[in-house]
């Protein structure tokens, strides 16, 4: 059975279209990502399926649940994090996690067990307010206080955004943890390196989601070869790859620019041509696509479709 | 679930430094100080006196105004345009200009005229000054001609005016006060409170997390209410007893039917805080929409100013105030000793004022999400 479906979802704020006609699935068990930058529709999708909003068409289900009529129900089987810290701030750890527990009609001793991995390490600080924790143990108390009542279901709304490096990395480890607990959860997030480790991702842009699958297949269909590009001038180098009549594609990705070739170009004339353009240094050579090119390209080519 | 609800409540206000703060600050502000600060009383009068006459009962006149506590002589003139001068200098208030042949008229019985100017800027003081004035006048008047009147074969007719003030025989300024001030107090911190409340929480973001839990609508709403109730119930007992222990000001009328019309209209207020927090996406919002009322509901509330004296169109809006209602009900009690029976009108005002406040902030609580 699928934990989540939506089906024919559109909603929008006055002119701007914030989901357009959208249908998915999410198995259950399943860690399924959504991937898209700022202004999506990420939010709205979770806050129609958390049923604290009303989608202006199409219906959706939540763990067998319709999100309108069997509101209730959903609210007893999911957990919800938004993307702002949303605890008591003026509550220490332990209160918050208290009166969570209490609201939904349990207690912390009934599913310590759940949660017992990620409270340890904000347990040191349960008497300190939540307010005064440092962005990690924020997202942990939070992630803690979603699963105190043992959802079927968890809605991570960009968990890590504002999260250093280490504590980024350490969240995604409690989510594949959770998941062997047999948790179904659905995480929207910007970052694209997040992605893989997800079961599935949809990758999301002006309310729709341009492409479906695992991470793997979405970077094995990748239809080009990508090459990396570097010079000693990285500055001027995007210009002249541009000026490049066979560059299908380019963008700066971290310390190189990521490539496409289209039709006559390869590899060997582009490196001889950037010299003649006075590049020194230049390097040229073929990378596995990573899930922020399949973004990249698909966004690219809805693009051209407008 | 309610219980630890309202104990949540009950933490987060009294961990809130200035939330907590206020609700003592603001009792001890309201009933112990504002009493002083709202007198309206005039006293220290600065009286400039222009004597034509310098006979000994135009001496006797300038003495006895000059021993009222109400006024303090600032000036004497020669002429009465000095006075004047020395009014719009601000060195006196009022001239009080006493003719000559004083005495002499006074002695045969004529009809004497004696000047009062008063400077108006600031009429409560003029008026009020002018009008203590005259009283010292006949009086004094009325005790020449009884020195008079004991010569025999003079019997004049002396007409004497006893005004007898009920209900507050002194005209003790506070006892008018307190009553009103107890209604602003429960009003400020009752609608303060819950205004600040639900809103701070969508502020928070932590209303997400209430709505996606199974708690009942209903009761979420009850715990934000119930602790403003039990704050404001409280501070009305605060208040009584500083308004006793220090103005000596007690209800002549039973303290049950205070508490009835307390808890109805602090039913009213908070519902109407809860309504402002329902439109509010923000605490500085929610606070610029609530003094905006609160200021207009207190001017017209009849606390500072008689409602009967105001514009007969003002006097149809301010019977959608619900400051009126309560403000009347509370003095009539305090001042009056008036039973529930009497203030029937005033109790179904605050029914109706109850329900459609409470009614109006649950359905706009569903609307704002």
């Amino acid at each position: 059975m699928a934990a989540v479906s939506a089906t024919h979802l559109s909603k929008s704020y006055g002119k701007v279209q914030a989901l357009q006609d959208l249908s998915f699935t999410v198995e259950a068990g399943e860690l399924y990502g959504i991937i898209g930058p700022d202004g999506a529709g990420k939010t709205t999708l979770f806050r129609i399926l958390t049923s604290l909003l009303l989608a202006d068409s199409g219906t959706a289900e939540v763990a067998g649940h319709d999100v309108v009529k069997d509101y209730r129900a959903v609210r007893n089987v999911i957990g919800y994090m938004p993307g702002k810290f949303s605890l008591y701030q003026d509550l220490t750890v332990e209160e918050n996690l208290h009166f969570f527990a209490t609201v939904f009609n349990t207690t912390i001793e009934e599913n310590y067990h759940l949660i017992a991995d990620i409270y340890k390490q904000i347990e040191p600080f349960r008497k300190r307010l939540a307010g005064k924790l440092s962005g990690g143990m924020k997202q942990k108390l939070a992630l803690s206080c979603a699963l105190i009542h043992k959802p079927e279901v968890l809605f991570l709304d960009e968990p890590t955004t504002g999260v250093d490096p280490v504590s980024r990395k350490e969240f995604w480890n409690m989510l594949l943890k959770l998941k062997r607990q047999g948790i179904t959860i659905v995480v929207s997030t910007p970052y694209m390196d997040e992605a893989t480790l997800c079961d599935r991702v949809a990758l999301m842009q002006h309310g729709k989601f341009l492409g479906v699958d695992t991470p793997k297949h979405l970077m094995e269909q990748y239809p080009e070869t990508l090459w990396a590009v570097r010079s000693d001038g990285m500055h001027r180098l995007l210009g002249d790859l541009k000026a490049y009549p066979h560059v299908r594609s380019s963008f700066s990705f971290g310390a190189a620019y990521h490539v496409t070739l289209g039709g006559e170009g390869n590899p060997e004339e582009l490196k001889a041509y950037l010299e003649t353009r006075g590049h020194t240094g230049v390097e040229v050579y073929a990378i596995p696509p990573s899930v922020e090119d399949c973004f990249m390209l698909l966004s690219k080519n809805t693009g051209d479709e407008r | 679930m309610l219980s630890y609800l309202l104990e949540k409540e009950f933490k987060q206000i009294f961990r809130n430094t200035f939330l907590s703060k206020l609700l003592i600050v603001m009792p001890v502000m309201f009933i112990i100080i504002f009493p002083y600060v709202t007198n309206q009383e005039v006293r220290d009068v600065k009286v400039g006196v222009v004597d034509h006459d310098h006979s000994p009962l135009s001496r006797r006149l300038v003495e006895k105004v000059g021993a009222s506590p109400y006024f303090r002589l600032s000036d004497v003139s020669a002429t009465y345009p000095g006075a004047l001068d020395a009014v719009a200098e601000g060195e006196s208030d009022l001239v009080l200009a006493v003719p000559r042949g004083f005495e002499h008229d006074l002695v045969r019985g004529e009809v004497v005229e004696v000047l009062v100017a008063a400077n108006s800027v600031n009429g409560t003081r003029g008026t009020l000054g002018a009008q203590y004035l005259s009283t010292i006048l006949s009086d004094y008047s009325g005790e020449l001609r009884e020195a008079a009147g004991a010569v025999p074969g003079a019997v004049l007719p002396v007409f004497r005016t006893e005004t007898g003030f009920r209900f507050n025989p002194t005209l003790d300024y506070k006892v008018f006060m307190v009553p009103g001030l107890l209604v602003m107090l429960l009003t400020v911190l009752c609608c303060a409170f819950t205004a600040l409340n639900i809103v701070g929480e969508k502020e928070a973001g932590t209303i997400e997390q209430i709505n996606v839990s199974p708690v009942p609508r209903a009761l979420f709403i009850l715990a934000k209410l119930l602790p403003n109730w039990i704050i404001g119930l409280l501070a009305l007992v605060f208040g009584m007893l500083a308004a006793w222990l220090v103005h000596g000001v007690t209800p002549t009328g039973s303290l049950g039917t205070i508490l009835l019309f307390a808890v109805l209209y602090v039913c009213v207020v908070s519902a109407a805080g809860m309504v402002v927090s329902n439109y509010s996406n923000t605490m500085q919002q929610a606070m610029f929409v609530m003094f905006f009322f609160l200021i207009i509901f207190m001017i017209t509330c009849g606390l500072f100013t008689p409602i009967k004296s105001m514009p007969d169109w003002m006097q149809w809006c301010v019977s959608v105030n619900p400051l009126k209602y309560f403000v009347q009900a509370l003095r009539l009690i305090y001042l009056k000793g008036s039973g529930f029976a009497e203030l029937l009108p005033e109790f179904a005002w605050l029914c109706g004022f109850a329900v459609v406040f409470n009614v109006w902030a649950v359905w706009s609580y569903k609307k704002s999400l």
